[in-house]
């Protein structure tokens, strides 16, 4: 039986989903969603302690063995992602039940739970399929439900911002199919592991670089890094609170595994090095990510939109990471796709309770929360401070390794860049923090006198908390990542 | 010689590579809604015939097993884009839907239309 795993963890959601389009019952989907997450949850963590033990497992799927069949392949750092993915997965959905209810219509629900279940299926997918069009095929299993999520929010404009990034992500995902193809005519097959061992001895390079960009671009419009960003800031705005939280905790971050696994498990050192002007594109992209998005988050009066901006930012410090390429740099990138999750899984769902009360996503809003919702906004508190990277909480644990990667690379101006962006991150939470301790609660503020439901709330504390925990206590990021990195992406490679 | 004899023996390529660019620029140029979405279309398709094309064997039959033939085109990028229609095919009736949503929303999908209305 457990030797399924791998196939079974990206069936559970794909079956629930069906289920919940055919029963259609509000608070039965909710159970079923919920159940296949639990589910998925139990299998990730069964297949992590697995891979933890004997090493990297491939699984042939439907009996065909790789490289003529599918392959899925879960190792230290896919099985770490997955983890993550469906954890987070299972803590949103716990949460959803009220809001979704008080956010959306009440015919749509069912749809959304599905697309949720069809959303997570594809990304644990991406996750661990060891085939290139096979992951083609879940990504666009993930983004189709994904442009529904959105578009199911109730503001009218959710329409338009699901519409633009259909279309981008369209455009992204059959770029990645024309890098693909490329590679698929110079090597002869479409198992990532099979074209890692004859890429190297490829001797025509131009098809090679043609096909290493068009990847590399195709994914970072999913990765929405900068200045391909333009579609990430209008859907995480308009979407419902859930389905905010759970982009940006989870889409966004399998597509930068699928980056990470492309660079330096399938093309590998030789290759991206082999160009210095590769990287050095990154490292700019990344740096004007976190110059650019974080200057722009300043200014925004959304405040979904304002965290929306600041996620792009944050994606600049991921890909730096995967630029500065030394031990520490991969660390920092691994830890702070976790972090990342965690924090902004932690302030969308604590607006999401704002939004709740005052169906406002408005920043000013935000003022005086500290006195009328005292808990929240701590919460919120708390888990912006962590974005800034403040000692003691996650966004610290990241940055650190980042600019210990940075420094061992003798790249001062990326160390002082780093300490920048975190000044300006401190600008742009400090307004939210300001109005929401230091200014008079606006009349009325208030729609719905209730009070929050109470999972809503504990769900937040708890995230917020762990927000805290996991910058004191690293056993379960930073050493799990580092055991990936050395097992995984330095493997075999000489740094 | 040289150029025109590569421009033969790889025309199906300059043909793909017309249909990507078109349809690229017909998504990035045209304010419509729909136009974009046939743009995107588009350049859905070409990358089927980049799939497609190098799959083909000069003198090669189709990939049938017979004793009469030695010589087969790749079945392969047939099986790929068999997949890759279905999903340019969800891809687009999502959009197409959408557009009929955002057209009984704001009256109109022309973007810039849309866009004065302050998104």
């Amino acid at each position: 039986m457990t030797e399924h795993l791998p196939a079974i963890q990206v069936m559970i959601p794909i079956v629930g989903s069906l289920l919940i389009m055919l029963i259609r019952n509000n608070t039965l989907n909710w159970l079923i969603g919920v159940l296949s997450c639990l589910s998925v949850v139990f299998c990730s963590i069964t297949l992590y302690s697995k891979v933890a033990i004997s090493g990297a497992i491939s699984y042939a799927m439907g009996g065909w063995e790789p490289p003529v069949g599918i392959e899925y392949r879960i190792d230290e750092l896919n099985a770490l992602f997955i983890v993550m993915i469906s954890l987070a997965s299972c803590i949103i959905i716990l949460y959803a039940k009220n809001s979704l209810n008080n956010e959306i219509r009440a015919n749509k629900i069912s749809v959304f739970y599905s697309m949720y279940l069809l959303c997570l299926a594809g990304l644990i997918g991406i996750l661990s399929t060891g085939d290139a069009f096979n992951a083609f095929v879940f990504l666009e299993i993930s983004s189709l439900a994904t442009y529904i999520m959105i578009s199911i929010g109730q503001d009218k404009r959710a329409l338009v911002a699901a519409y633009q990034y259909l279309i981008m992500g369209t455009i992204g995902a059959t770029l990645y199919v024309i890098g693909v193809g490329l590679i698929f005519v110079i090597t002869g097959s479409l198992n990532l592991v099979d074209i890692a061992s004859r890429i190297n001895d490829i001797e025509l390079m131009r098809p090679l670089y043609a096909s290493l960009a068009f990847i590399t671009v195709g994914i970072a419009l999913k990765i929405a890094l900068f200045p391909l960003h333009a579609w990430l800031p209008n859907a995480y705005a308009y979407s419902p609170s859930v389905g905010t939280a759970f982009l940006a905790s989870t889409a966004t971050k399998v597509a930068i595994y699928l980056l990470l696994k492309y660079l330096y498990l399938v093309f590998g050192y030789n290759i991206i090095y082999s160009n210095p002007l590769f990287m050095i594109v990154i490292i700019a992209l990344s740096l004007a990510a976190m110059f650019g998005a974080s200057i722009i988050a300043i200014f925004q009066s959304n405040i979904k939109k304002l965290f929306a901006y600041s996620s792009v930012a944050q994606i600049g410090y991921i890909t730096l990471g995967l630029g500065i390429a030394n031990y520490n740099g991969l660390i920092g990138s691994t830890v702070h796709i976790i972090n990342h999750s965690i924090i902004k899984a932690a302030i969308f769902l604590a607006i999401g309770c704002v939004v709740y009360k005052t169906k406002e996503t408005s920043i000013k809003k935000l003022a005086g929360l500290g006195r009328t919702m005292p808990l929240i906004a701590t919460c919120l508190t708390i888990s912006s401070i962590s974005l800034i990277g403040v000692p003691g909480t996650v966004g610290f644990i990241s940055k650190w390794y980042l600019v210990l990667g940075a420094i061992e690379q003798g790249w001062w101006l990326v160390v002082i860049s780093l300490a920048i962006s975190s000044l300006l991150a401190l600008i742009y939470v400090g307004r939210v923090i300001e109005l929401i301790w230091f200014h008079e609660p606006e009349k009325n503020i208030i729609v719905i006198k209730e009070k929050l439901p109470k999972e809503m709330v504990i769900i937040t504390i708890i995230l917020t908390l762990a927000t805290i925990y996991f910058g004191i206590d690293i056993r379960l990021t930073a050493d799990l990542a580092k055991v990936a990195v050395e097992n995984v992406l330095l493997a075999g490679d000489i740094l | 010689m040289n150029i025109v004899s590569n421009l033969i023996s790889s025309y199906n390529y300059y043909i793909i590579i017309f249909l990507m660019i078109s349809g690229l620029f017909i998504v990035v140029a045209r304010g419509n809604m729909m136009k974009k979405l046939v743009g995107l279309a588009l350049f859905q398709t070409s990358v089927y015939i980049l799939y497609i094309s190098p799959g083909k064997i000069l003198n090669g039959t189709a990939p049938i097993l017979r004793d009469d033939f030695t010589i087969y085109s790749s079945p392969f990028p047939h099986v790929l884009i068999l997949t890759a229609i279905v999903v340019g095919i969800a891809t687009l009736s999502l959009g197409l839907a959408l557009v009929i949503r955002i057209n009984e929303e704001f009256g109109t999908i022309e973007e810039d239309k849309l866009f004065e209305e302050e998104l």
